[in-house]
């Protein structure tokens, strides 16, 4: 699974009431859940994600509460995948689970800077800048996680699990 | 092996288990609420079975946003009562439970040695009891209800060693945000933090719930105490199991853990941990002329009734400064009810604070008690994140209750050891 496109980039601790606020936790459309993506922090966000982004974040990225509608609203603001130095471990499955890839990539805010053009390999577990060229080695997620991923979620690997 | 890996080794039908194994655990208990709940009915619905894998063990607490602020938040309760009804399952309404982290143990749904999972965050508070108990989001809270069963990883273990005698009016809150000011906002992330020392084995079961539901503050999978005759005594007549292997279930002599931190406590002073980072911490006298426009006393971090009685220490006989709104939310019914025999809500309102029925309250910032912009709230929940409870030009400082009632008095952020009680 090969994912493209230009990073947008956040610092560390990005929490979970910076990425949803938690009085949009009644919204139930995902559309909606989008137009406030990391409103705490950059209310002009869902505009740029619009065409589709790469997120290239700090340490302990998606940290704080267990509402899955954090991923979501970034899903369907135009997110496609999440790199960071290391993850919040709730945020981290939801968003597997919701069909959203992530990766755990040290030493990545150093090495991308904002629109740069970034190519995600995500079987082997590496991330490409291409517009310097360089090459960073993330941790690769086992088998099973890239099934759910490939299935675009884990609902959907499970029934596909349960009907075999 | 340590408590959490002898946990772990058991649910998933091995004789053990190591740090970074992945495994496919059993589950014992899954909790799911008012605003993670709905998503997860939502996402069971898609799975295609009919029934939860076992109706026993799925709770249902209505906690965050009750009793419904707005037709949307309606909906949202009147989805769970029905998924409840049909899947006949244990559901805590309006009025007859309180803030899940408070209702699963009171009522004896959390027992040593058990694994469970809450489509919430601080599900992490009941390690306090002995159980491996951590967070999931929705989606994995339907594929549980579903299976039964998740994978996990077992996480390496940092233990942390505790002693000394606190000092006067300071608590297991100011323990905690000085542990987190000290490790880190990512600190333990993905790990298990492990407390004990002579002053957790002196500690209620209450200030035990405070220190692990703050685990996750600093990145744990699950905050866990070895459960011993307090524990034990917590639990007799709330469960109707034999809690005959309570005193077996201990970390091994050889366990290993990736750091052992050992700590005093004896010159530690209360803490507040400064807007908007968990991690920002810093003793009461460092916060010199912050005046506040609300005071929170509640949530599941310090809602119990030891908290309340502290705060009505404080309060007895005093007022609340005229500008402070001074909000006090017992964590369940049980806790609210045993205040009131107690004397203390009469305390609390002669005091000129408003108490509220038991919820989750301004905590998260979804009703009760919002924040405009630049306002200032201390409090004595778990999180101060930018915008967490109302606008995101306000800010909140978290304590003590202790040091959050001395603060409702005096309308600036004051250390309680200054205030006479």
């Amino acid at each position: 699974m090969k994912i493209s496109g230009k990073a947008i980039k956040f610092g560390k601790d990005i929490d979970t009431d910076v990425i949803l606020p938690g009085k949009y936790l009644v919204l139930v459309d995902p559309k909606e859940l989008a137009k406030h993506a990391m409103e705490g922090i950059d209310p002009d966000f869902p505009k740029k994600a619009e065409k589709g982004i790469i997120i290239v974040s700090g340490k302990n990225f998606g940290c704080g509460s267990s509402r899955e509608q954090a991923p979501l609203a970034l899903k369907y603001a135009g997110v496609k995948c999440v790199i960071a130095e290391s993850f919040a471990r709730i945020f981290f499955r939801n968003s597997i689970n919701i069909g959203l890839p992530v990766i755990e990539c040290e030493g990545i805010s150093n090495l991308v800077n904002n629109d740069d053009d970034l190519t995600v390999d995500l079987l082997n577990g590496i991330v490409q800048n291409n517009s310097n060229n360089q090459i960073i080695n993330g941790i690769k997620l086992p088998q099973f996680i890239i099934e759910i991923l490939d299935d675009g979620g884990l609902i959907e690997n499970l029934r596909r699990r349960i009907n075999k | 092996m340590n408590i959490t890996e002898k946990i772990l080794a058991k649910s998933s039908n091995k004789i053990s288990v190591k740090s970074g194994e992945i495994i496919d655990s059993k589950v014992d208990i899954l909790m799911i609420h008012d605003l993670t709940g709905p998503l997860a009915v939502k996402a069971f619905e898609k799975i295609g079975v009919n029934k939860v894998w076992n109706n026993q063990k799925v709770i249902v607490v209505l906690d965050h946003q009750i009793p419904a602020e707005s037709i949307t938040a309606a909906e949202l309760h009147k989805t769970m009562r029905k998924f409840a009804k049909e899947q006949t399952l244990k559901i805590y309404d309006v009025g007859k439970g309180g803030i899940c982290h408070q209702v699963l143990p009171e009522k004896g749904h959390v027992l040593p040695g058990t694994v469970i999972l809450g489509a919430d965050s601080h599900t992490c508070t009941y390690g306090a009891l002995g159980a491996f108990a951590t967070g999931i989001g929705s989606t994995e809270a339907a594929a549980v209800m579903a299976t039964g069963k998740i994978w996990l990883k077992v996480p390496e273990a940092i233990k942390l060693d505790i002693h000394g005698e606190f000092k006067k009016l300071v608590t297991p809150k100011d323990l905690i945000l000085h542990i987190i000011g000290k490790l880190g906002a990512d600190g333990a992330i993905y790990k298990s933090v492990e407390f004990s020392g002579p002053i957790i084995e002196k500690m209620s079961i209450a200030g035990r719930m405070t220190l692990c539901n703050m685990a996750v503050e600093m990145g744990a999978k699950n905050g866990i105490i070895e459960p011993d005759a307090t524990t034990r005594k917590f639990l007799e007549g709330r469960t109707n199991q034999t809690l005959d292997s309570i005193n077996k279930l201990k970390s091994d002599n050889d366990a290993f853990y990736e750091k052992i931190i050992n700590l005093n406590v004896k010159d530690l002073e209360p803490q507040i941990a400064f807007s908007p980072r968990v991690d920002n911490v810093k003793p009461v006298s460092e916060a010199k002329n912050i005046e506040i426009n609300q005071a929170f006393i509640g949530s599941c971090t310090n809602g119990r009734l030891q908290d309340l009685r502290l705060a009505a220490k404080i309060l007895k006989g005093k007022k609340v400064k005229d500008s402070v709104r001074t909000l006090i939310i017992p964590a369940s019914q049980e806790v609210y009810s045993d205040a009131l025999k107690e004397g203390l809500i009469e305390t609390f309102t002669e005091a000129g604070a408003l108490v509220c029925g038991s919820s989750c309250g301004p905590c998260l910032g979804g009703h009760i008690g919002l924040l405009a912009k630049d306002e200032i709230c201390i409090s004595t929940s778990n999180r101060n994140f930018i915008g967490r409870m109302g606008s995101k030009e306000a800010k909140v400082f978290l304590a003590s209750p202790a040091t959050v009632a001395a603060s409702a008095i005096t309308g600036k952020i004051t250390n309680p050891q200054e205030i006479e009680a």
